[in-house]
Parts: structure tokens; C-alpha cells; sequence
């Protein structure tokens, strides 16, 4: 009710003028270059080496998208990205519970212990080369293994849901106990579900994590096509677009030979469609889990 | 005090599903974060990736050290190490000062749907991957002829007068990823500050109004002050990726005539690493990178003890 009360002062409204302002620009500054990129995207590409496509096409054409999905290998890595995700939400979902609701229990003998284990691993990194030898002997390159298998729990993400678990109220977990219900089912039955908020925030970045990876493929498996991925063939397609723009003719032939489509499009217009196809699954999901994630990052800002 | 009483077997037995739930996963991370560091042997070899056996290589001592620190590649780490520092200096500095002003800012907006939808498309950029936002970088920074705004915004207003080709001078390398940061994580790092500027108690805003305050004096004695606790803990939280500086935008966009501001240390891991079979050389260039950091992170851990704030460990 206050609020509505305010002054209009002219200083009030100046500010609020500039403020308004200064947050609108700031909003064009930030969906800018993906409408730009939408845009480019479903320009006829010849037209586009023309300059002047900024947040509509000019000359409507689908081509870019239909030499994308014909790509030999975008199936393969729409798939491998696809599964790639599920299986490391699932993987971490389940062990990071399990391991955070062991570690919430004050009773448990050895929380002390293995807490330090994991918090010390936040703290250094064996470094890539040590990592990769690992992986090579534990015969994990060039494996699906390699992209869920390392990522399975994060220590930071252990915290969070730890921190979680310990505010629900002791009486609930007891009086279950009475009952004569085990560890499994206490979890399962009464933590899991108050921790949905916290679970889905998690679930959110793991995906958006393992979605946008491009690292893994590149270290352990990129000399397997099978198991390549959206991001690692996004960046196939982004070199070959700077080398093009680097020697205009030439190269930009050759790259667009390599994908079948001489003459018809430009390896910036395909990477302007696949970078489309790639980030619109995420950017269409975000919105709605907004006030999930802005809960579970307060949590996790929240010192243990 | 029960506890005591019962006899460490009885404790283990009465609680297997704790132990059935954690132990597994202990094991699961002794193995991949602690076992690696049995490869930092190999900073101490002159590791030959053929020989399988570990104590069958060639021992070296600290040659390896002292051909990165002061020896003959010293050069090019020395200079990937200041572009790591120097890149993630700036872009620390530059994320967070602006995420505080417009967390300021946003907090001033008294419109709910515009502040709602503000947030929105600030945070968009953050579920971007780097291969995307890089992509969108490079065609920004572009000639005018190839989508890059950012040449005709500012031949437009007059600062320059003809295109700038930006990833081709190594001296706005530096800039570019400070710049590049900011765009895709602004938003998302104001989320953590609107919350806390949520908790403030209002009536401390009803009796600055009543003693005359205007919205300057408030945000500046009352705004800031009531969230510098969670700015100093996220402060020291990110002295820890000092040399995290990143590698994908690097990686991305650095190329032959930028490499000299571009390259970073993870970069010079790579390869040496993984490109030339080097992996003595990239396994102290990553023991170096751990060791400096964790040293950092401890300094500042002290310090903040020192001035009273919370500590982090």
C-alpha cells in the first residue's frame, strides 16, 4: 500500500525514465545475437554473404534447416546428446540423494570421514593429463561410459542437497522410524519428496551441464564418430565457418562441399540453424523452472 | 552417550544402509579424484607414454619444474600464465561490479510483470553452451558485411571510422572474454544479491525515508551495506577459479595472430599434452596451475578469518 503512495517527484520520475531505459537496452543487448542468429537462420544464405539481415530475413528460405537435418551425423549426435543427458540426470539424481541423505544423518559413524573426502576434492584437481590417463586405464575412451561415469556425483551439489535434508524436522524421520520403516524407505518415502524443489534445480543444471559439454567428446572421444555429440559437431561446423570467413571463397566452398550443399548455403547460415537446433530445447524449458532454480541457488549460496 | 557404549560392530551393523548408501560412492571418488594424482609421478619423469609401468621410467627430478619455470619453455608459460590471470582478473572484476549495480537497479523496479521479464532475458544467456555464445561472439565482432553489429553501432555513433577486425588485434583479447563473460552470466549472477536484498527489512527503508534519505542514500547506506556479507563470501568463493580462467573461449576464438594475449595455461596443457605426448611437461604446467591456486584460496580464507567474515572452509 505504501508503495502505491509514493511521490511522483520529478525525481522520481527521472529515474525511473533512465532506469526502465537503461533495462530495456540492456534486454535487446542480451536476446539480440540469437534473434539475429534466428533470423540469418532461415535467410536464403547467398543473400545473407550480402550483409544487412538483422532481426528479419530478407529472402525466407529453409534450405539452412534442411541441409542441417540431413547431416550424416546430426542424428547420431541428437541422439547420443539426448541419452548422454537422461542417464547423468538419472545417475546423479539417485547417487547424490542416496549419498547426501547418509551424510545428513548425524547418528552415521562415518560422516565426518567421508564429508572430508568430498569437500577436499573441491578444493584441487588432479589436472587434465592425470584425468585422461585414468580414463585410458580404465579403458573408458572412446566409450559412452566416459560421458555419465566421471560426472556421476558433485561434491558441490552433495552440499546443497545435505544442507537440504538437515532442515526437515527430526520428528518426521523418527516417527517413521517407529513405524518400522528402514533407511530406503525413510529416503524414499518421506525426504525425497520434500526435496523436490531442490531436486529439480539440480536436475536443471546437470542437464544444461551435460547438454552443453563439448569437452568430453572433444578429450575421449573424438575419433569415434558414433558417439559424437550436438556441441562437438557445433564446433566442427563454427571452425569451418571462421576459417571461411578468414579466405571468403574458397574455404566456405569447401566446407559446404563437405556437408553436400555447394552453392546453396554458407557455413555461417548452417551454423546460425544448428546453433538454433542445439539451444531451443533449453531455452524453451528455463522459463518455467525459474522459480525452482533461483530457490536452489539461494540454498546452495547459504555456507554448509 | 549411548554411543559410546555400543561397540563399533554393533554401530555398523545397526546402521548398513548409511554405510550401503556412502561407502560405494567413497570409493567411487577416491578413484577418480584421488587416484589421478598418482599421475603426478609423471612431473617427475621424463614419462615415455609407451612404458606401461610406472616405475620404469626415466626419473628426472625437478628438471621438469625448472624447464617450465625458468628454462626453455619458460617463456610461453610465464605468458599463458599472465593471460590466465590477467583474463580472469578482469573478468572477476568487471562480473562483479556490474551484476551489483544492476541488482541495484532491478531492486529499484517497482513493476513486477517488467522486472519478472527483465530477469528473464538476462538469464538466457547463462543455458547458452561456449560453442554458441563464441559463435555469437565471433559473428558480432564481424565485419558489418558479415552480421557484426557491433561495427556498425559504433561507426553509427561516430567512434570509429571504419570496421575494426576485433579478434584480429591480440590486444582486445583480453576484453573480448572479460566482455564475453559478462554477457552470458550477468543476468544469472544477480540472482543470488536480489535475494538477499529481499531479506532486508523494510522498515529500516520506511525510517532512512523518514529522516529525509532519498534513493541514493538508501541504496548506498542501506542496500549495499545489508548484502556485503553475501558479496564478500562470493568473493572468496571465486578467488578459487583465479586460474580457471576457461578454455573453450580460448579455444575458440584464439588463432594464430591472438595467441600471444590469447593462449591460457589450459590451453598449454593441451598442447603439450594431449597434442604433442608431452605429458611431463603438461602435468607440472597442471601441478603448478593447482598448486598456486590452493595456496590463493588459503590466503584469502585467512585474510577473511582475519577481518572477521565468514570463513569459507
Amino acid at each position: 500500500m505504501r508503495k502505491k503512495l509514493r511521490k511522483l517527484t520529478v525525481e522520481n520520475v527521472i529515474f525511473t525514465t533512465l532506469n526502465t531505459t537503461f533495462l530495456l537496452v540492456l534486454a535487446a543487448i542480451m536476446v539480440y545475437p540469437m534473434l539475429n542468429q534466428l533470423a540469418v537462420s532461415f535467410n536464403d544464405a547467398l543473400d545473407t554473404v550480402r550483409g544487412g539481415i538483422y532481426l528479419w530475413p530478407r529472402i525466407f528460405s529453409l534450405r539452412n534447416y534442411t541441409v542441417v537435418l540431413n547431416m550424416s551425423s546430426i542424428y547420431a549426435a541428437f541422439v547420443n546428446s539426448v541419452v548422454k543427458m537422461v542417464v547423468t540426470v538419472v545417475t546423479n539424481l539417485v547417487c547424490t540423494s542416496m549419498l547426501a541423505y547418509a551424510l545428513s544423518r548425524n547418528e552415521y559413524i562415518w560422516r565426518k570421514p567421508i564429508t572430508l573426502v568430498f569437500v577436499l576434492t573441491m578444493y584441487f584437481n588432479a589436472g587434465m593429463i592425470p584425468n585422461y590417463m585414468l580414463m585410458r586405464n580404465l579403458g573408458l575412451l572412446g566409450t559412452f561410459t566416459v560421458y555419465w561415469l566421471p560426472q556421476m556425483i558433485s561434491t558441490f551439489n552433495v552440499i546443497v542437497i545435505r544442507t537440504y535434508m538437515k532442515s526437515i524436522p527430526e520428528s518426521l524421520i523418527e516417527s517413521a522410524k517407529m513405524d518400522g520403516a528402514g533407511e530406503f524407505r525413510v529416503l524414499t518415502q518421506i525426504v525425497l519428496p520434500l526435496c523436490i524443489p531442490t531436486l529439480a534445480t539440480i536436475a536443471l543444471f546437470v542437464a544444461v551441464g551435460s547438454w552443453n559439454a563439448w569437452f568430453d567428446t572433444f578429450l575421449y572421444n573424438s575419433n569415434k564418430p558414433s558417439l559424437t555429440t550436438l556441441p562437438y559437431e557445433l564446433q566442427n561446423l563454427l571452425a569451418s565457418a571462421m576459417t571461411a570467413g578468414r579466405n571468403q571463397q574458397g574455404a566456405s566452398q569447401a566446407a559446404a562441399a563437405a556437408t553436400g550443399a555447394s552453392n546453396t548455403t554458407t557455413p555461417a547460415s548452417l551454423r546460425a540453424a544448428f546453433t538454433m537446433v542445439t539451444s531451443i530445447p533449453i531455452l524453451v524449458v528455463y522459463p518455467f523452472l525459474q522459480r525452482y532454480f533461483v530457490s536452489g541457488l539461494t540454498i546452495g549460496g547459504v555456507k554448509e | 552417550m549411548q554411543k559410546s557404549k555400543k561397540s563399533l560392530w554393533t554401530l555398523i551393523k545397526s546402521q548398513w544402509a548409511l554405510i550401503v548408501m556412502s561407502v560405494p560412492f567413497l570409493l567411487y571418488r577416491i578413484l577418480f579424484s584421488y587416484v589421478p594424482l598418482t599421475g603426478w609421478t609423471m612431473a617427475f619423469q621424463n614419462y615415455k607414454p609407451q612404458i606401461r609401468n610406472m616405475w620404469d621410467q626415466q626419473w628426472v627430478g625437478f628438471d621438469n619444474f625448472e624447464n617450465l619455470i625458468s628454462g626453455v619453455t619458460s617463456n610461453q608459460f610465464w605468458r599463458d600464465f599472465r593471460n590466465t590471470l590477467g583474463q580472469s582478473v578482469l573478468t572477476l572484476i568487471l562480473g562483479y561490479v556490474c551484476a551489483i549495480v544492476l541488482s541495484l537497479l532491478l531492486n529499484e523496479v517497482k513493476n513486477v510483470p517488467f522486472k519478472r521479464i527483465i530477469q528473464n532475458i538476462t538469464y538466457m544467456p547463462h543455458f547458452l553452451s561456449w560453442i554458441v555464445v563464441t559463435g555469437l561472439v565471433s559473428t558480432m565482432l564481424a565485419l558489418p558485411t558479415s552480421g557484426g553489429i557491433i561495427n556498425v553501432v559504433l561507426m553509427k555513433l561516430g567512434f570509429i571510422s571504419e570496421p575494426v577486425l576485433f579478434l584480429n588485434d591480440a590486444s582486445k583479447f583480453w576484453g573480448i572474454v572479460a566482455g564475453s563473460h559478462l554477457w552470458k552470466e550477468l543476468g544469472w549472477n544477480t540472482i543470488i544479491y536480489l535475494a538477499a536484498m529481499t531479506a532486508i527489512d523494510p522498515t529500516l527503508y520506511e525510517a532512512a525515508e523518514m529522516d529525509g534519505a532519498n534513493r541514493y542514500h538508501k541504496m548506498w547506506h542501506i542496500t549495499l551495506p545489508s548484502i556485503r556479507p553475501t558479496i564478500v563470501i562470493l568473493l572468496i568463493m571465486s578467488t578459487g577459479y583465479l586460474l580457471e580462467s576457461g578454455f573453450e573461449i580460448q579455444y575458440f576464438l584464439g588463432r594464430g595472430v591472438n595467441a600471444k594475449w590469447a593462449e591460457t595455461i589450459d590451453i598449454f596443457v593441451l598442447r603439450y599434452g594431449i597434442s604433442q605426448s608431452q605429458y611431463h611437461l603438461a602435468t607440472v604446467a597442471g601441478i603448478l596451475k593447482t598448486g598456486i591456486s590452493v595456496i590463493v584460496v588459503g590466503f584469502v580464507n585467512f585474510i577473511a578469518g582475519r577481518l572477521g567474515s565468514d570463513k569459507l572452509i
